[in-house]
This record gives structure tokens, sequence and C-alpha cells, in this order.
């Protein structure tokens, strides 16, 4: 397999990692891994000034783009926020001429801080985590990206050690899996 | 002993100003006329307190010069061409037209054509000091009808020459009349002169102002200045041009350097003063004694003169289509005799082209009528201008508007980065700075620069700051730029101030002299500091950030709290320990204040 055709770029946004476990974790599994591009938007920008033309031209670089953030009040951080609306420009992303994204993967990688049956009509969150996902699923869509199966990590604070170590190795065989495959890896096998 | 009489003429002189011009003015009579009657009351006719009226006006009329040489500063070559066609057409037309009709009054009269057309040239002429220093002084100049008259006196100033050339050949007794030879050899000294003048003035004044602004000497600034002035006016002398005319060049060639408004502030009190003691002097030489013993005749030649320069210009207003509602202004505005009719018959008598009875009559006619120019404004606008105050409205911009949004004052260190922010966000601005070095730099890059001190009224509205929306302080000098802010918040309370402050005390300072937007110089870049030294230290970058903008928010806070505290001792201690009171205040509530992280939860 062409490994240039499968490079994985993830977008991590936390506020404050320093505090963090699940996000943190998740970090460090996929640090300086070949393959992997790990982007912390938060310390690249600690002052919210996006540099446009670099972010788009990480874009152009990889194949498999990844949100990673915490799910707070059923968004991304406002910096992840920002990004989407300085960096997927119209003629870049979008619109006439904007094909940079095309045929490209996106997965949204998330950790949430109610459980999993939180989310539903019965829960206390009543929508479930797709439709709270739709906005991802709309910009994949709109910048004719692929949306695959987000990564969803449920109740933080319930989680131990263990199981957040488990989630963040299981996260990079995922993404290290692609940078071998590709987007093969999200077919369904027989 | 000559030094003493000097001292004491000038003490008449200036109290004779002081008393008469703001008594005029209040009056509403404008300073002109105040002058005027100054002079009227001091000179032989009133108290008798001088006598050598001729001596002062020879002098004074050096204020012509300096005059003209302001006017000259304010038109840069383009401009001035841009105005060819009212120079040449407008006032062309009015030196000829009445210089003819002057010239066959007199042969009707039965003077002989030589004389009379003497007389015609001297009275067509008008008065370049009282016209422009009215017109200055009611900020008419900008006006079509301003910018007309103007155009008038300017051609009337060169009309001069040819006019002097003239009268020898027109006398009667012409000893011995120049040779053609001799002729052509002046034209091309002149020509000579006037070119040097020229290449001089574009290419090594600026150098030379140059070196002089960095002596950082005011006064030496002061000297080159007049050395300028007077050594170009001596210069046109000598080869009998018209000094007023030479240094109206001067004024032409330096319209375009940056030192144009520290030049003119620096040239216009004596311009005043000199122009001024001129007035008076033309008081002082009306001869009375001949009003009263031929005061039919002086007065009707006074009122028939004016009445046919009046009417000459009323038709050129007409035919020239200048405003309906100014028409007026213009036509009293520029219906004197002129002082260069003095020098005019003067010379007429003295190569016999005009018997001396009549150049006294006609100079006491045309001192007479320059009297009669104020009172004829005054009826203008009490009576006449009334009745068009809706037929047009005199336009209130300024010669030169300087449109640019922000005015910045001092271009070191500091400025420059507020400027270069400006600048890369295409904003117009305007620069105020002291530094002859940094001028000619920032020229080549569109800044609008201003050489000089920022606490000067007269530089700050060169600058243009009553069209700006931002000043913006950056001066290097504590107590001057204090007396700034004073002159900004009083002159021009719409202008909002932004202040660089060095230290907290000053910031205390600027909000004592009330400026609500100061920066304290090092605080942000400290602070900056700070947050990398964090980061070093293993903080998240935007954690750092975070902090270091916290610590801005309370930190600025806590000045709002201090300067309360300080505000109540200032007056009690030095600057040296309200600075060291303050640091261990600011270090005191710095631990108190708990580091509170309200960032957001972990997961």
């Amino acid at each position: 397999m062409n490994e240039s055709s499968h490079r994985v770029l993830v977008l991590m946004a936390h506020p404050s990692l320093y505090r963090s476990k699940i996000n943190k974790a998740m970090r460090d599994a996929i640090k300086d891994t070949p393959g992997i591009t790990l982007h912390e938007l938060y310390q690249a920008y600690p002052d919210f000034y996006i540099n446009v033309r670099h972010e788009q031209s990480l874009l152009l670089e990889h194949d498999f783009l990844v949100f990673q953030y915490p799910f707070y009040w059923y968004s991304v951080p406002p910096i992840l926020k920002l990004w989407q609306d300085v960096v997927l420009e119209n003629g870049f992303a979008y619109g006439e001429g904007g094909d940079a994204l095309q045929g490209k993967d996106f997965m949204p990688a998330i950790s949430t801080g109610g459980k999993a049956e939180a989310f539903s009509r019965e829960g206390n969150n009543y929508f479930t985590m797709n439709e709270l996902l739709y906005p991802m699923q709309a910009v994949a869509r709109r910048c004719n990206m692929t949306y695959r199966p987000p990564r969803v990590i449920h109740g933080s604070f319930e989680q131990t050690d263990v199981t957040i170590q488990m989630h963040a190795e299981r996260y990079r065989e995922l993404l290290l899996e692609y940078t071998r495959q590709g987007a093969g890896i999200f077919e369904p096998k027989d | 002993m000559e030094n003493h009489s000097l001292l004491v003429d000038s003490v008449i002189y200036l109290g004779a100003a002081v008393l008469a011009v703001p008594l005029a003015k209040r009056l509403g009579l404008g300073s002109v006329l105040g002058y005027l009657l100054a002079g009227v009351a001091i000179g032989p006719w009133g108290l008798k307190l001088v006598t050598d009226a001729q001596a002062i006006l020879h002098f004074a009329e050096f204020g012509v010069v300096l005059l003209l040489f302001l006017i000259g500063l304010e038109l840069n070559p383009k401009r001035l061409w841009s105005m060819r066609k009212p120079i040449l057409g407008l006032g062309g037309s009015q030196v000829l037209l009445t210089m003819l009709l002057i010239t066959v009054a007199g042969m009707a009269v039965g003077i002989s054509w030589q004389t009379a057309l003497v007389a015609g040239m001297g009275l067509s002429l008008s008065s370049t000091a009282i016209a422009l220093q009215t017109m200055t002084e009611k900020n008419l100049l900008s006006t079509t009808a301003g910018n007309s008259g103007f155009s008038i006196l300017l051609l009337q100033d060169i009309a001069v020459i040819p006019m002097l050339a003239v009268i020898p050949v027109l006398g009667v007794a012409t000893v011995s009349s120049p040779t053609d030879e001799s002729g052509w050899l002046d034209v091309v000294i002149v020509l000579m002169v006037m070119v040097a003048i020229i290449v001089v003035g574009r290419f090594l004044t600026r150098p030379l102002f140059r070196l002089i602004a960095g002596a950082n000497s005011r006064e030496i600034f002061t000297a080159f200045s007049l050395l300028l002035v007077i050594g170009i006016a001596l210069i046109m002398q000598r080869i009998d041009m018209s000094m007023a005319l030479g240094s109206f060049m001067a004024g032409v060639l330096l319209a375009e350097s940056e030192y144009r408004h520290q030049l003119e502030s620096d040239i216009e009190p004596f311009k005043g003063l000199l122009l001024g003691l001129f007035f008076i002097a033309v008081g002082m030489s009306v001869d009375f004694g001949l009003l009263l013993s031929k005061p039919w005749v002086i007065i009707g030649l006074t009122v028939g003169l004016i009445a046919l320069k009046a009417g000459v210009l009323w038709l050129l207003a007409r035919v020239f289509k200048i405003p309906v509602g100014q028409q007026a202004f213009f036509a009293f505005v520029l219906s004197q005799g002129g002082e260069f009719a003095f020098v005019l018959f003067g010379a007429a008598t003295g190569f016999s082209a005009m018997p001396s009875e009549l150049a006294d009559l006609l100079i006491v006619v045309v001192a007479f009528s320059m009297l009669t120019t104020p009172l004829l404004l005054i009826v203008n606008e009490r009576f006449i201008q009334p009745r068009f105050v809706n037929a047009d409205k005199i336009p209130e911009d300024t010669i030169e508007p300087q449109g640019n949004p922000v005015v910045i004052a001092g271009f070191g260190r500091f400025g420059q980065i507020v400027g270069r922010l400006l600048h890369a966000n295409k904003i117009g601005t305007t620069i105020i700075d002291h530094n002859p070095n940094q001028i000619e730099r920032l020229r080549t890059f569109g800044f609008k620069v201003f050489y000089g001190d920022a606490s000067r009224l007269d530089l700050l509205q060169a600058a243009g700051l009553q069209h700006a929306k931002l000043f913006v302080l950056a001066t290097d000098d504590r107590d001057s730029g204090l007396l700034t802010v004073d002159l900004v918040r009083e002159h021009f309370p719409n202008v909002r101030i932004l202040a660089r402050a060095w230290d907290l005390i000053h910031v205390y300072q600027l909000k004592d002299h009330g400026v609500q937007i100061i920066e304290r110089e090092t605080f942000d870049s400290a602070l900056r500091l700070g947050e990398s030294a964090l980061v070093q230290l293993g903080y998240e970058k935007h954690r750092a950030h975070r902090a270091a903008q916290r610590f801005r928010a309370y930190d600025s806070e806590l000045i709002d709290k201090l300067y309360q505290v300080h505000h109540d001792q200032s007056q009690v201690i030095s600057i040296s320990q309200q600075a060291r009171d303050e640091i261990e205040r600011l270090l005191q509530e710095d631990e108190t204040v708990i580091s509170r992280d309200n960032d957001s939860q972990g997961w």
C-alpha cells in the first residue's frame, strides 16, 4: 500500500489538557507516531490567531481528518469552531473550485461527561449522539468528505485509568490501521 | 542714543497697537482698521508722537514680504500652476482695465498721457497687505472670491516690475535712458537670479533645514528662517524686482517641504507685528493737512477711485462667475490703492514723469482709500451680505485640509508600532515628530509628517487635528506631553486621546489630565515575556495565555483602585517615593489574589 496516501491529521482541541485524563491519554497514545500528524490547536494558537494558510496546507497533505475534542455543551470547543470558520473557506473546502477536501475521510473522536444512557430520549440529554453530531456530518458532507463513525467514550468521570488506557490504545490502533490500509478499514468485512 | 529712541519708538508703536487693536476688534472693526487708527492717533496729525512716517513705512514694508512668503508656503507649485488662468485672465483684466480707465479719466481732465498713465498704473494696484490680511483674518482665502482676489494681487505684484521699468521712459526729463543692451543684460540677470532661487530653494534648502533642525535649537531655526526670507528679499531688491514676489517664490518652493509648518509658525509672529507696523505707518502718513486744505478734491478723488476700482472688480466678478453672494466682498476688498503706489509715484516724481504735487495728492488719496476698505467691508457684512445668506454659504474648509483620521505625536520606538499597525490597515496617519532624521524616511512611505513640537497649538492645527478622530500621544517628554493633552482637550474636544504611559505614576498623571485610553509602554511586552516564562516552565501555551490575560484584567482593576488612593496622597509625597510605595502595594495585592483557575473541566 502506498503509505503516502493514508496520512492522518488529528486536530485536537482541549483548552486545559493538564486537567484532562481521557484526551491526554488519547493524545499521548498517538503522539510521535509515523503517519499521524497531531496538531494541538490550543498549543499552536494560544491567543486564537489561526494561521489559515498553514492549516489549509496541512489539510492538503493528509487524507484522514480527525477532530479530537471533549464534547462540552454538545459542541466543539471554541477554537475548533473558529478553525472551521476561518480555514474551511469558500473556494477551498466548498463552493466553486472548493474541492480541496474531496474524497478525504472525516471522523470525530469525542469524550463526553454523560454516560451513554444519558444520550437518549429517556436520558437527561434527550438527544442521541447521532443527532447531536449532525453538524459534524453536515460539515463532512458539504466538503465532500466521507463521514466515518465517530469514536466516542462516554461517562468520562466513571472511567478508570485502565479503561481509559484501553480506549486510547484502540484509538491509536484505528488510526495506525488507517495509515496502513486507508479507507478500506471502514468497509464492511465479509 | 540711537538705541534709546528705537526703544522709545517701539514702546509707542506697541502701546498704540495694544490699545487700538483690541478696541477695534471689540467694536467689530477688525485689526487692520485698528492699526490704521492707531497710526493716525500717534502720527503727525494726532498726538505727534512719531513724525517720520516714511522711514517706518519703508521698514514695515517687510511685513508684506513676510506675508507673501507665508502665502507662498500655502501654495505648492502644482496649486500655483492650476491657478494660472485666474491669475492671468482675472488679474490681467483687472490691471489693464483699471489702468486704462484711470488713464483716460486723467487725460480727460487735462493731464498729459504719460502722467495719466503713471497714475493709472499706480492706482490700478491694490493693497496686498490690507486685502490679504483681511481675507486671512476672516478666513475667506479659500472661497472663490478669496482665491480670485489672491490671483489678482499676485498678478499685481508681478505687474509692478514692468511698471517700474517703464516709468523712466515716461519721464519728461529722461537723463539717460538705458540702452537696449543693458536692458537685455538686466533681463538675463533677472532670469539667472530666478533660476538660482528655484535651484537653491528646490535642492539646497532641505538638507540645510535638516542640518539646522538637527541642532535642536528653536531660535536657530527661527533665525535661519528669517535669514532665508530676508536674504531672498534683498537679492530681489538688488536686481530691482519686487521683494514680495521673491519671498513669495521662496515660499512656494518650500511649500512641499516637511518644515513648512515649523516655518509658518516661526515667521507668523514677525509677519503679524511688521504688518501691524506697516498699517500704523500708513495711518501716520495720511496727510490730513492736505485733506483740510483740499477736502473736496481728496474726498472726491477717493470716492471716485474706489467706485471705479470696485466697479471694474464687480464687472469682472460677474464675467468670471464668482458666486453672487461673494461679489460685493470681492469688489470691496480690492478697491483700495496699494502700497506699491507709494513706490511708483515716488519713482515717477524722481523721473519727472509726475509732478510732485500730484504725487502727494494721489498718495493721500491712496492712503485714504486704504482707510476705507475695512469700513466698506463692515458695510458689506452688516447690510449687503445678509441678503445673500441663503444664496451661498461660505465653505469652511481651510486651504489644504489634512483629512487623516489619526494624528500620532512622537514617532519613536513606541509611536512607530502604532503607526505601522495603522499603516498596514490603510488608515491615513499624520505624524508629528521633532526628529528630522525620521521625517525624511517616513515621507517616502506616504506618511504625512510634520516637523516640530507637538505641544504647540499651531502645529496641531497645521497637522489637521481638527479633522481627526484620534490623537495618539507617544512623545518622549512627560511634562510637555501633559501640556499637549491639555491643549488637545481644550481646543479639539471631539478628538479622542490615546496615550502611552511610562509607568503607573504617569498613568495617574494622564488620568488626572483627563485621558481615558492609556497603555503602559512596557506592560504588555513584560506580560508576554512572563507568559513565555510560564510556558518554559511547562504550562500549556493556552493556559499560560489565559494566566497572563487574567493577570492583565486583575491589574487594570487594581490600577483603578489604587488611583483613588494615589489621588488622596499625591500632593504630599515625591514621585519616586510614590513609585516605591506603588510597587509595594502591588506586590501585597498580588499575593492576596487567589490564583483562581476557572478553566474548563477535565475529561
